[in-house]
């Protein structure tokens, strides 16, 4: 008979027991804590610097950012307080452009019968644009709304007074006295959703992608690509107030 | 140099000069708050307290783990493009306790009308469509799965995309007829209707086989083929979908 060569129980256990170390290592790799890399590490907000992107021939209207913006952020629902909205431009072939924005966006929006014929009209979706040369952070005189050190004009709701200079001289309009706490509120990039990773709530709701957020200080960042890959513009750029936030698309009447 | 050299008048107007500038140091101390000036003209401590503010939404990577049959599906389909809580509300306290809370399940036509209703600004190729015309009065989610939302299986029936006809058939005097006694259809235009078209009628020999027929029976009203109407087609006079006799 052809027997197979013997190896004693005693001897195959010990040899098994002998690779748990490296069955142990070939485990970890696999350990789910690897795969969703969390940042552990305490947020270092000197490492960081963000902007948003626009796409207009993306929008589609739907007004899902301004309404995601209101509950992620607390923002009052009646209709005059927005961090984010959504505008339509109608640009006739001749006359008047036409602009609206009816409760932000959120109900969507009513047919609209133009006089003359229509040569283009798209969707606009505004907010702050965290500017590097911010006129409100300029006029504040108490330092209550300031630009963070990753670049975000943030607003400090305790230390801020109301006396609504910051909102007078936003040339974007994108700020508004909070009507229960009576201070300046506006858009934060979701400041406290960014610090840990997430999107902001407007990117994350946006059906088709007409939103890009992202890290400029990294190459290969969503926002990135979209400033390499298209035209980009940034809202009354003659002001000097060098936006954040770029708009691709955008025909000469957006502003 | 001796104290006493210094003119007198001086020494009361340092004690006020001191007591200034201490009364100033102490209110600084008072109403400066701690952290302010740490990184520029402002309280360091409010970028913490910001970015510790609470978050509603979850992010679309926090329903995959329960949720990964949906997950799966809408990522395959059209609408991989959404995020979860885009149509289904703010769901963060649901994916921490899912128990405790439950996101809104949408019903009826009004969300996808939001994207999916005629506008002209939306951009030219996104799928819209009428809503007084699609299938009205029904809930989109009663043909169309929302987490995947292209229909598979077609439909054979005309109604699901040529709603406005049927309903006008429907209460003519043709309600009986089915589409298909005047259409032939060919089975490839219920997957892909713009590359196979189906057939109109072409003659008026189409009408005459019910009109012109005497054994066709009595209720249908008779006329004469070669004389009634001349030499135009039947429909020009009488909408084949909505037949009148004026
Ligand atoms: C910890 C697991 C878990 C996570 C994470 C989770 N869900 Fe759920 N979800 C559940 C359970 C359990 C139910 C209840 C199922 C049932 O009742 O049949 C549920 C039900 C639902 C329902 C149906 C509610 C209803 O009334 O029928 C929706 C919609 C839903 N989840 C969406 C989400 C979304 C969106 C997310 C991501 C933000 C999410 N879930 C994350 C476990 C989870
Ligand atoms: C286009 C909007 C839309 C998106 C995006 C969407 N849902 Fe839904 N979802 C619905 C609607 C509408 C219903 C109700 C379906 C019905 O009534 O038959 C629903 C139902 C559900 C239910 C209830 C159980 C069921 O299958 O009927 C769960 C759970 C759910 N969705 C989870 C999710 C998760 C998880 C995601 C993300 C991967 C998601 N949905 C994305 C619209 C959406
Ligand atoms: C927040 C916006 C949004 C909502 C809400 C939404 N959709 Fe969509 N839908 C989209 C986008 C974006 C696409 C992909 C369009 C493309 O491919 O260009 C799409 C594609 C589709 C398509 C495929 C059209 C085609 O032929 O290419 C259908 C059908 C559809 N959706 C039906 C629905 C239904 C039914 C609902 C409601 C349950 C719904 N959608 C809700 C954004 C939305
Ligand atoms: C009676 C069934 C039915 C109902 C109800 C229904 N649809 Fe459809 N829908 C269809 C069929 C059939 C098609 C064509 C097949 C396809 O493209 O998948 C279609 C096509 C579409 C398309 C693609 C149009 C295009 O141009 O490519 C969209 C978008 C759509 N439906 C949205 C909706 C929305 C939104 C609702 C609710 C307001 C709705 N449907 C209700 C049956 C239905
Ligand atoms: C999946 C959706 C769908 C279904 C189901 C469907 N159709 Fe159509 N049909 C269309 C579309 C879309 C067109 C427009 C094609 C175009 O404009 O080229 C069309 C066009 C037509 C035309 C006009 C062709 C022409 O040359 O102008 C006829 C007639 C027609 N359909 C009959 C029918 C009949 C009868 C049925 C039922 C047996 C049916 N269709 C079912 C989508 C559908
Ligand atoms: C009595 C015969 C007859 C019946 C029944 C009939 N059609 Fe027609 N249909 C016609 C004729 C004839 C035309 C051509 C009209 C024209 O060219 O002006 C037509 C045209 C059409 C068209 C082209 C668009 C238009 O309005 O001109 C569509 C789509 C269509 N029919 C769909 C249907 C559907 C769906 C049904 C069933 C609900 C149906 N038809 C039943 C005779 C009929
Ligand atoms: C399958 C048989 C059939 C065909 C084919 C047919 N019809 Fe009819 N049609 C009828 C019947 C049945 C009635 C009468 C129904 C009633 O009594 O109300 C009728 C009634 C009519 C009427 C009279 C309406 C009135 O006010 O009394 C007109 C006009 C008419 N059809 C036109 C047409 C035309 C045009 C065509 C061709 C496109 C056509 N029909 C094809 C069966 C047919
Ligand atoms: C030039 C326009 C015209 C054309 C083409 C035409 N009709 Fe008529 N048709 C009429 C008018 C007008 C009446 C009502 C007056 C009458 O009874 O002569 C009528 C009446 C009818 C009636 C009702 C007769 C009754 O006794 O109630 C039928 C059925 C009918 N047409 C079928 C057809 C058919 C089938 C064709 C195609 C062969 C056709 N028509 C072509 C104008 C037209």
């Amino acid at each position: 008979m052809n027997q197979p060569p013997k190896m004693p129980r005693r001897e195959f256990l010990s040899n098994v027991a002998a690779t748990v170390p490296s069955w142990l290592l070939f485990l970890s790799a696999f350990k789910p804590e690897r795969l969703f890399a969390q940042e552990s590490e305490k947020y270092d907000p000197t490492k960081h610097n963000y902007s948003m992107g626009v796409d207009i021939r993306k929008c589609i209207g739907c007004g899902r950012c301004a309404d995601a913006c209101k509950t992620e952020n607390h923002v009052p629902r009646e209709p005059f307080f927005f961090r984010t909205w959504v505008e339509r431009y109608v640009i006739p072939v001749e006359g008047e452009v036409y602009v609206d924005s009816p409760n932000g966006g959120i109900d969507g929006f009513p047919e609209y019968k133009a006089e003359s014929e229509t040569l283009r009209t798209f969707f606009v979706p505004k907010l702050c644009n965290h500017c590097e040369n911010a006129p409100c952070v300029q006029v504040c005189p108490v330092g209550a709304t300031f630009t963070s050190q990753d670049g975000v004009v943030l607003v400090d709701a305790s230390y801020c007074v109301g006396c609504r200079y910051c909102i007078q001289a936003c040339p974007y309009g994108a700020r508004y006295l909070h009507p229960t706490t009576k201070v300046a509120d506006k858009c934060t990039f979701c400041y406290h959703r960014i610090t840990k990773g997430d999107l902001p709530a407007c990117v994350e709701v946006c059906p088709t992608q007409a939103r890009v957020f992202g890290e400029r200080n990294s190459n290969s960042s969503p926002i990135r690509r979209f400033l390499r890959f298209n035209d980009v513009k940034v809202l009354k750029s003659y002001l000097n107030t060098r936006p954040k936030v770029y708009y691709a698309g955008a025909d000469e009447e957006v502003r | 140099m001796k104290l006493s050299r210094i003119p007198q008048q001086i020494i009361p107007l340092g004690i006020l000069f001191a007591a200034a500038i201490i009364g100033l140091v102490v209110l600084r101390a008072i109403f400066v708050p701690p952290t302010f000036g740490e990184h520029g003209h402002y309280r360091a401590a409010a970028v913490d307290e910001i970015s510790q503010l609470p978050e509603s939404y979850a992010g679309i990577k926090a329903c995959m783990d329960c949720h990964s049959d949906v997950y799966d599906l809408k990522q395959a389909s059209v609408h991989k493009g959404l995020s979860c809580e885009t149509c289904h509300g703010a769901a963060a306290a649901h994916a921490a306790d899912p128990e405790a809370a439950k996101p809104v399940v949408p019903t009826g036509r009004n969300l996808c009308l939001t994207c999916h209703g005629y506008l002209d600004s939306r951009p030219s190729g996104f799928p819209q469509i009428i809503s007084a015309t699609h299938n009205p009065a029904k809930p989109c989610m009663s043909c169309h799965n929302p987490h995947s939302p292209i229909i598979s299986a077609p439909t054979e029936e005309c109604a699901a995309c040529h709603a406005g006809i049927a309903n006008q058939k429907a209460v003519s005097h043709h309600a009986e007829l089915a589409c298909t006694q005047c259409h032939t259809v060919p089975k490839e235009h219920f997957t892909q209707p713009r590359v196979f078209a189906a057939q109109k009628p072409a003659g008026r020999e189409v009408c005459g086989a019910c009109h012109a027929n005497a054994g066709s029976g009595k209720e249908i009203p008779q006329i004469d083929l070669a004389t009634h109407g001349g030499r135009y087609m039947c429909w020009d006079c009488h909408y084949p979908h909505s037949p009148e006799a004026q």
